[in-house]
């Protein structure tokens, strides 16, 4: 089988690249998913609070989902669901992709373009190293929603949760709403992970308690949880000896982090950022191996999926553009010589990442969107965007924190006079 | 007796940390919100806070079990769980649209739950 450009993953990022993709005149193209049904993480996040940017309104995961499920049908882009991709790699000019189901058994798709578009992954204890007993009853809190949610069945009924990260917060209120007793929210930083509207909602309004700066350090139970051990940390993050409280409980839920997902991109070769953990991509939101493009939480871990949609939107835009290149030049498009002369974007004194890394300025529109998220919290802070001794962009924040995603605006006429290669200095200066 | 209280704005993902004045328990100044709704958020907060609540309820002859829902408008913050529970008593017959009514009027508050996902007959 052969694709102008497949798509792999059919949640919103994967959505919003296709439609995109197909309003900007691709034909050919198809889109992988591995669950059962369009949507993805978005079918189990039943809460409200999406959309706001996007369509004006508040809308709960399902409904957000559903707006673009109708818009790909209505755009008649082909899917296959239940299809896990195993495999991608890149032959000449193709980039071969390795899929899988039931239906169709194991089969290559040779395409000349594709999306990265797999979302991401929970930090799972073996990755957070809590040491205790192996009892059931240990659940990344995506888990936890998946079985409340879609699945209609409790976890438990006594819960301490681990990691301030958003799922976590909202699992908080969700299963105290279900009649579970919530003990308390454990955050090992000094802050929470989660956005300041979930902190309020999910836990103020149950008077569940957020423990920052606590962290489990033993868990008792053979078959089930039985207890979860707490215990305060002091500023290099490690235990204080006798500040140990037990929590009777039989769950406990873990929102440790969201690691994008990209074993795909590794067998692919394309270069990845060490702090998000995705791909490193450029203005086009292109990796480093030509016409294969990144977004959403693949990209790096956004906070609203509105944000998503429209990155996503932009990829797929790219994608196409990639592919009309590619018609007429015959040849490969995209990351040509001018990615050597490309501006490289770099975060320094508490910006921890920009997305894109780089910026070919002859590329670029009129403005890029750079997005980034900040190490710790700043109060009354400026964030300096500056060129060698030039400073591009200096804007006043009253508030930035770790768990909410920032973004600033570069212009193309500000970029195109710096000098090829210049690097870009993303920082705070309080 | 100036009292004065802090909120974390719900209304967007934005999360204003508004600051409101009260004298003698009314309200003569509100500061810290970047838009109105802050403003409108603080104020219903004081006087009758309200939230939206998202639930399942059960669902016979589909291809899933349940099907989530939400209360179509804000209810009484007090009513949170008592909503819950009323649709715990709920079952729908599978086809589910989005929009369709599965409870009018939840706990009196004039306020109907209406499904979130579609849920097809098998």
């Amino acid at each position: 089988m052969t694709k102008d450009l497949v798509i792999i993953g059919g949640g919103p990022a994967g959505l919003a690249a296709a439609v995109a993709a197909r309003k900007a005149g691709v034909q050919d193209l198809l889109i992988l998913e591995r669950d059962n049904r369009l949507g993805g993480i978005l079918n189990q996040c039943i809460h409200n609070g999406f959309g706001l940017h996007t369509f004006k309104e508040e809308l709960t995961g399902p409904e957000y989902a559903e707006r673009f499920i109708r818009q790909a049908a209505e755009l008649q882009i082909p899917y296959k669901l239940s299809t896990m991709v195993v495999d991608l790699r890149a032959e000449g000019p193709d980039r071969v992709v390795t899929a899988m189901s039931r239906k169709d058994g194991i089969y290559e798709i040779r395409a000349k373009s594709v999306v990265l578009a797999m979302g991401c992954r929970e930090r799972s204890r073996g990755a957070l190293n809590i040491p205790g007993y192996r009892p059931a009853g240990i659940y990344t809190a995506g888990t936890a929603q998946r079985y409340v949610n879609i699945e209609g069945r409790m976890p438990g009924r006594s819960v301490v949760i681990l990691g301030s990260g958003d799922i976590g917060l909202i699992m908080a209120r969700r299963m105290t709403l279900e009649g579970a007793k919530v003990q308390c929210v454990a955050e090992l930083q000094p802050y929470s992970g989660g956005l300041k509207r979930n902190i309020a909602q999910c836990l103020n309004d149950f008077d569940i308690p957020l423990l920052l700066s606590h962290t489990v350090v033993d868990i008792k139970g053979k078959e089930r949880v039985e207890s979860v051990t707490i215990a305060e940390v002091d500023e290099h993050l490690k235990p204080i000896p006798g500040t140990e409280t037990e929590y009777p409980c039989d769950t406990l839920l873990l929102s440790c982090g969201l690691l994008p997902e990209n074993e795909l991109s590794g067998k692919l070769g394309v270069p990845l950022s060490p702090i998000t953990g995705g791909p490193l991509v450029n203005e086009s939101f292109e990796t480093g191996v030509s016409g294969v493009f990144a977004c959403g939480n693949v990209l790096h871990v956004h906070d609203l999926v509105d944000y998503v949609s429209e990155e996503a939107s932009a990829a797929g835009e790219q994608a196409a553009k990639y592919l009309t290149e590619l018609s007429e030049t015959s040849q490969n498009a995209g990351q040509d010589a001018s990615a050597e002369k490309a501006l490289r974007l770099r975060g320094q004194n508490g910006v921890r990442y920009t997305v894109p890394a780089t910026i070919r300025p002859d590329h670029m529109a009129d403005t890029q969107v750079i997005r980034f998220r900040v190490g710790a919290n700043f109060r009354d802070a400026t964030i300096r965007v500056s060129a060698g001794d030039q400073v591009l962009l200096s804007r006043k924040k009253n508030v930035l924190a770790p768990g909410e995603m920032e973004q600033l605006v570069l212009k193309k006429a500000d970029l195109e006079q710096l000098p090829a290669g210049s690097e870009i200095v993303f920082e705070i200066a309080q | 007796m100036t009292e004065v209280k802090e909120f974390t704005c719900i209304r967007c993902p934005l999360g204003c940390n508004v600051r409101a004045t009260l004298e003698d328990g009314k309200i003569t100044e509100i500061t810290g919100n970047t838009c109105p709704r802050g403003a409108d958020y603080v104020t219903k907060e004081l006087t009758d806070p309200r939230r939206i609540v998202t639930s399942l309820v059960k669902v016979s002859g589909g291809e899933l079990p349940v099907v989530s829902v939400k209360t179509a408008a804000d209810i009484p913050k007090g009513d949170m769980q008592r909503c819950v529970q009323e649709l715990k008593a709920v079952e729908v017959k599978a086809p589910v649209r989005i929009g369709d009514v599965v409870l009018a009027n939840v706990c009196g508050s004039g306020v109907d739950v209406v499904a979130t996902s579609n849920v097809a007959a098998v």
